[in-house]
């Protein structure tokens, strides 16, 4: 957002552009970041399932893992527990 | 239910940069319910941590018409939206085939949205209710609902001398809502998500008010590590502390049965709100909670089997 409404200039009931909070990026909440391994990766998919975030991407028309988007995960390491074969680690933010 | 596979080929309805916590259940959940839907959606949302962390002005994370009126009203609300589309479908306005949802917290649903709710089931909305339970108020500070269980530490029921957290039991709403005579009462979680998606799915089919309750893992108020929240509510099912079943026409159905049932103890272990219980000299409470485990556990197996 470009500027900050005063409460004066609230409207009273209002329409929120759908997917708007993409351009919100929540990335900077991490403190320990996933890494992914891919020579360990089966592309099962479970990460992507289970991300609170919608913050890994697979090609869904390759089958493919894809990538981690780094503008939104918080960190939670859900994926990495989540995955069967121990393809994503978690790493001190500063380490990556 | 289509494979995971296909599910990614879906467009994702609810997106990043919302303010949930890190490793909140409630993502989850509200990303499986909409990927499991192949087809518009039109949702309500009670206040709550949902509403809250998705929607802060301007920002909006749902790729959907979602609309959140008040916390008591989510039930209202939809049932007026459907009713008004109905009436649309028959003057021949619109030929859209939607699906209504309606999303509320355990606060919103089992206490002050309860009349809303049961209003809309007794109506008979062709709606799907889903109540994502972190069995407390969390969004305003973590204080106890009807939702939270029993010796639960919350902030309005905190462990101390006087009390050893929460005094009484919570409430079954699954049971109640299955007293309306719905078409279809489920619980769900989000660590056997195909199951999650299964039933959302069955339940869009079915022509009714629908009431699906996922258990959502909160690792503020629990508190948990935040990468166990799947494996915490599997442990919630593996101990019996949250049986998986769904009730379809007054029918009830086991969806799970653990291989071993795990003693309620697991469940305490991984969650700050329950550590207390762990203590040896609260070992007669853990028993309490065990033996009434034990017996809802019973008494939820005769139904299925009957
Ligand atoms: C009539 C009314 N009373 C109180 C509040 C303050 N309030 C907002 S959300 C909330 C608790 C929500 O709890 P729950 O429904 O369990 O959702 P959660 O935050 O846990 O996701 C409360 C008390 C309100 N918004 N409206
Ligand atoms: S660490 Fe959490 S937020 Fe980041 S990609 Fe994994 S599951 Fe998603
Ligand atoms: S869960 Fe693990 S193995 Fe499966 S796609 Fe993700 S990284 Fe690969
Ligand atoms: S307080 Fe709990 S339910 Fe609310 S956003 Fe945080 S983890 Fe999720
Ligand atoms: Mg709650």
């Amino acid at each position: 957002m470009e500027k900050k409404l005063t409460w004066k200039e609230l409207p009273i009931g209002d329409i929120l552009e759908g997917g708007s909070s993409l351009k919100f990026k929540t990335g900077n909440w991490r403190s320990k970041i996933p890494v992914h391994i891919p020579e360990k990766c089966i592309n099962c998919f479970i990460c992507w399932i289970s991300c609170p975030d919608d913050a890994i991407i697979v090609d869904a028309e390759k089958g493919k893992w894809s990538s981690f988007n780094y503008d939104y995960c918080k960190g939670c390491g859900i994926c990495a527990y989540e995955c069967p074969k121990k393809a994503i680690e978690m790493r001190e933010e500063i380490e990556k | 239910m289509p494979s995971i596979k296909e599910l990614a080929k879906r467009e994702s309805r609810f997106v990043s940069g919302h303010r949930l916590c890190a490793g909140c259940g409630a993502g989850i959940i509200m990303r499986l319910v909409l990927l499991a839907i192949d087809k518009p959606v039109i949702a309500s949302c009670a206040t709550g941590c949902v509403e809250v962390a998705s929607t802060i002005f301007p920002y909006s994370s749902w790729k959907i018409p979602w609309i959140h009126s008040a916390f008591e009203n989510s039930a209202s609300t939809i049932s007026g939206i459907e009713a008004a589309y109905r009436v649309f479908k028959r003057e021949r306005k619109i030929d859209k085939d939607i699906v209504f949802v309606a999303f509320g917290g355990d606060g919103g649903t089992h206490d002050i949205g309860f009349q809303a709710l049961s209003g809309a089931a007794e109506r008979n909305h062709n709606v799907l209710y889903i109540c994502y339970n972190n069995q407390a108020y969390m969004n305003t500070g973590v204080q106890r609902s009807g939702a939270t269980p029993k010796f639960a530490h919350t902030t309005t029921s905190p462990v101390g001398k006087k009390i050893p957290g929460k005094i009484e039991w919570q409430k079954n709403l699954g049971e109640i809502m299955v007293a309306h005579n719905i078409p279809y009462v489920a619980t769900a979680i989000p660590g056997r998500w195909n199951d999650l998606i299964n039933k959302v799915e069955k339940a869009i089919k079915i022509e009714g008010f629908k009431y699906i309750e996922v258990l959502s893992p909160c690792r503020l108020g629990w508190p948990h590590e935040p990468e166990l929240t799947m494996e915490i509510s599997r442990i919630a099912v593996e101990t019996c502390v949250w049986p998986l079943y769904e009730v379809e026409f007054g029918k009830y159905k086991l969806n799970y049965k653990p291989k071993e049932k795990k003693p309620v103890s697991e469940w305490f272990r991984l969650q700050g709100r329950f550590r207390h219980l762990l203590l040896p000299e609260n070992v007669k409470l853990a028993e309490e909670i065990q033996k009434e485990v034990d017996r809802r556990w019973e008494e939820l197996l005769k139904k299925c089997e009957s």
